[in-house]
């Protein structure tokens, strides 16, 4: 039985193609887009009704081209002009039809002038076909500040000239780096949602892994790319077991690892492996081949450490910042011993290579207990539980604070 | 991340407020206004509020099942909390330059908490 497709994916499929088609044809990418936004939340109300029509993406075009046009005989009229300048904007390039208008609609969204937030949330509608509720719902915020992001970012777009082409080679490879930053941002949010909390928070990171999904089929090439994809795969794979059901969060080492997606699993290896054989590395491969190693692991204790220190000392070059250090000292840990890595913690901070970080005492707490210092660790943790930045997180530190006060046995 | 950016007055900032004149007590509510419609331009701002006086405030409580209130002014509290500033943005630092273009920051008035995520990264 082959699958019927959901109305959000032929909607989600047809926004950036319907954008691009109406560029060509209109001009002006942001009158385009609001056209396009409007013919989507038409369809989402007329298409349950009347059904889905045979080619959805033509539907949206057509809707779109009159709102369009409406909005050019708006903005006209306002302008005390009459309305048969239409033509005048007309730009027919029937060859262009095929050209590949979602990659193009994308980097565009994440054009370098463009506060991240704005790239964003232009980037989920105009490219994820989401509408601005939507995107309010998901990032918990007002729609009108999600409205106000993506005028502000159109506006942006417009004053900084840019056109509606794909970029040329060599400046495409700093375009595709912001859209693969976008694409992790909208990810994390969506992981770092908690389990019961907001639906719509989870399908930020289906968005994104659709979205990466996409791009990779554009650019088969790139390994960051490739990498990107595989790393979110790989980490949505153990979505199910990161949260306990007192919703605090599941350390990776004390996982229920039977209830990882195998599947997602194996695509993420399989993606991280072509990858690093393929292409010059990066960041997002390394993090990638991280939890490429981890997901091998039939059980905490056969992980290969020795394998992880190596791709965080590459990480640590490649992109340095104080989670990768974090991350790092754990992985030393494993290694060469708690002391070792408390050591290098101390050294870090001291020399100034690590700035202080709402984890550094979380990380430092599981050091001190590994390395028998109950005492240090249980004030590591109520301290790391007092700067958590998150409920869950808040919640696991203060169970390990009070377990360790429970053994300590006053 | 977003951050709540309280906003308190003190005897002295009440004092100060209360000889401005009209004229610079409007340039004073324009002030506020101009940073707001700011925020809200960048995209930031997510809610600003002021309050109304700390006298019309009820406290509630909760009794065999009743819910009771008791009027303001709560004289024991020398610091009011006057508006707050909701803003969603890149830093902490960013959070901190809104909040010191708050004219209470001049009188050490102004704080700035994060928000908690309902969430959480892996640890």
């Amino acid at each position: 039985m082959t699958p019927v497709p959901r109305l959000d994916d032929l909607l989600r499929e047809a926004a950036p193609k319907a954008i691009g088609a109406l560029v060509r044809r209109f001009g002006d990418f942001a009158a385009c887009e609001d056209a396009v936004q409007e013919a989507l939340l038409a369809a989402a109300t007329q298409w349950p009704v009347d059904g889905v029509p045979d080619n959805a993406t033509a539907w949206v075009v057509r809707v779109a081209s009159r709102r369009r046009i409406e909005i050019y005989r708006a903005d006209e009229a306002r302008r005390r002009r009459e309305a048969l300048v239409v033509a005048r904007d007309v730009r027919p390039d029937p060859d262009a039809e095929e050209a590949d208008d979602t990659l193009t609609v994308l980097l565009l969204c994440c054009h370098p002038a463009l506060t991240v937030p704005s790239q964003v949330a232009l980037t989920l509608r105009a490219v994820g076909g989401l509408t601005t509720a939507e995107i309010a719902r998901a990032f918990l915020v007002p729609e009108a500040t999600i409205a106000q992001r993506v005028s502000r970012a159109k506006q942006r777009i417009k004053d900084a000239g840019a056109t509606f082409d794909l970029p040329s080679l060599e400046a495409r490879s700093a375009s595709v780096e912001a859209a693969l930053g976008v694409l992790y941002l909208i990810f994390t949010e969506g992981h770092n949602a908690s389990a019961g909390s907001v639906v719509h928070r989870r399908d930020l990171t289906v968005e994104a892994i659709r979205l990466a999904r996409q791009l990779r089929a554009r650019l088969p090439g790139d390994g960051e790319v490739a990498g990107l994809l595989a790393l979110m795969v790989l980490t949505d794979a153990r979505r199910a077991a990161r949260l306990g059901l007192d919703c605090a969060m599941v350390p990776l080492a004390v996982q229920d690892r039977r209830t990882w997606d195998r599947e997602a699993l194996t695509e993420g290896v399989a993606l991280i492996q072509w990858a690093l054989a393929h292409a010059p590395v990066g960041p997002y491969q390394v993090q990638a081949a991280i939890a490429a190693v981890h997901a091998e692991a039939t059980h905490a204790e056969a992980t290969d450490w020795p394998q992880i220190l190596g791709l965080y000392d590459i990480l640590l070059r490649l992109s340095p910042g104080p989670m990768v250090s974090l991350n790092r000292a754990v992985a030393v840990a494993m290694v060469h011993g708690p002391r070792a890595a408390l050591d290098q913690l101390d050294a870090a901070l001291h020399d100034g290579t690590l700035a202080v970080h709402h984890r550094l005492d979380a990380v430092r707490a599981h050091l001190l207990e590994q390395d028998g210092d109950r005492n240090g660790a249980q004030q590591c943790f109520e301290r790391a539980a007092r700067r958590a930045l998150s409920m869950p997180e808040r919640q696991y530190l203060e169970t390990q604070s009070e377990r360790l006060k429970s053994i300590g046995g006053s | 991340m977003k951050y709540l950016i309280l906003i308190y007055s003190n005897p002295m900032s009440r004092a100060l407020w209360a000889g401005f004149s009209p004229t610079e007590q409007a340039a004073g509510f324009q002030y506020y206004a101009a940073l707001t419609e700011e925020l809200a331009a960048s995209g930031e701002l997510v809610v600003a509020e002021a309050l109304a006086d700390v006298a019309t405030t009820k406290r509630v409580h909760l009794r065999d099942g009743q819910t009771l209130t008791t009027d303001g002014p709560f004289a024991e509290a020398k610091e009011h909390l006057m508006g707050i500033y909701l803003v969603q943005c890149a830093s902490l630092e960013r959070a901190v330059a809104i909040a010191g273009r708050i004219p209470e920051a001049e009188y050490g008035l102004v704080e700035v908490r994060p928000i908690m995520a309902l969430g959480g990264s892996d640890m």
